[in-house]
């Protein structure tokens, strides 16, 4: 047996694109709920961690300038370190570099506490 | 001016389709293998020589994540295992949102097992929960030392790291051990088995994780 499912909505992509495309659809619909036209201001959070090139993201945003709701929309974004906290010590830091290793105890088994982030903090729009 | 405070998820909606997907293989008791690579990798063959290996003992089914084309899903079905294809059209990673409907292709009933073979990237699909119990990487020795710290992400959301073409070691620069080292250093956690899909070595240890996964999933509702 052998099915094949299209999935039509999808479309050449790259990560920035696909995950831009999630924010533009929940900024519409939140707009919309609120009576909002026009939206000026952007503020996403991206973790290090999420591997979203704020560069990339800012490219990818421009394909949806077209749209009259984000025409003159501003991106801000604000990156989070990746931060880790050490199981044994209960110390928490910054890792750098990706080495999950606790700096004070060189425990190797190191939670993930920050650096995953990717969520819309708020937009500004009349 | 209006400021409208969000603190929303980005991936929010793909968070609640993919929990939904978990609801479903736990209610169906069948464990859900997310797997994935680089292009190139090894990974249908991979897969091809787990289907062998399980032949007969476990009843598996597979999800076949590709661009455009059904050859992989062709090599599936060859091997008289229920296969269903789904075509991005173009996007780099499957969501949960495409699993969903692929899932009523399959009977349930009769399986233990479903791998998921992910699209070929080693940076979206790592962003994209499925709902799956369990992700494994497969790596090829040929992909060079540093794939690991360039893409940590993938594999510190991993359980499993399948290092493939083992029988071209001699023809690279690769360092196992490094590798290994690199690998752990990010996430601890992982279950490594060196394997060589194209020789079919080495899958003995990564087959009887597999097993026991299956069987903790089956068992996991009878145990208090």
């Amino acid at each position: 047996m052998m099915v094949v499912c299209e999935d039509l909505e999808g479309r050449k992509q790259m990560h920035e694109l696909s995950l831009m495309e999630n924010v533009v659809q929940i900024l519409r619909t939140n707009a919309a709920e609120n009576g909002i036209k026009k939206i000026t201001r952007i503020q996403l959070v991206v973790g290090k961690m999420t591997m979203a090139v704020p560069d990339a993201l800012q490219f990818a945003f421009e394909v949806f300038k077209e749209e009259k709701l984000f025409k003159d929309a501003v991106l801000e974004i604000k990156e989070e370190p990746v931060r880790g906290e050490c199981k044994e010590c209960r110390q928490t830091f910054e890792i750098k570099d990706f080495e999950f290793l606790c700096p004070f105890c060189s425990g190797p088994q190191v939670k993930l506490v920050g650096g995953r982030e990717l969520y819309i903090e708020f937009y500004e729009g009349d | 001016m209006v400021k409208v405070r969000l603190a929303t998820p980005v991936l929010q909606k793909n968070e609640e389709v993919a929990r939904e997907n978990r609801t479903f293989f736990q209610k169906q008791e069948v464990f859900a293998l997310n797997l994935m690579s680089s292009p190139g990798s090894g990974k249908t063959s991979t897969l091809e020589r787990t289907i062998e290996h399980l032949a007969g003992s476990l009843n598996l089914g597979v999800i076949e994540g590709d661009i455009y084309t059904t050859r992989d899903a062709e090599r599936i079905e060859s091997h008289g295992v229920p296969v269903v294809q789904i075509n991005t059209a173009g996007a780099c990673h499957l969501d949960a949102r495409m699993i969903k409907p692929a899932l009523e292709d399959f009977d349930f009933g009769k399986l233990d097992l479903l791998i998921i073979e992910n699209v070929g990237n080693l940076v979206c699909p790592a962003e994209f929960d499925l709902g799956e119990d369990a992700r494994a990487v497969v790596l090829s020795v040929t992909e060079g030392n540093d794939k690991p710290m360039k893409y940590p992400l993938i594999f510190r959301q991993a359980q499993v790291v399948l290092i493939n073409k083992t029988d071209l070691l001699p023809y690279t620069d690769c360092d196992l051990d490094l590798l290994e080292k690199d690998l752990k250093s990010i996430n601890p956690d992982l279950n490594l088995f060196r394997i060589s899909a194209r020789e079919n070595k080495g899958f003995t240890p990564w087959i009887a994780w597999l097993r026991e996964q299956v069987k903790i999933k089956k068992y996991a509702r009878e145990s208090p």
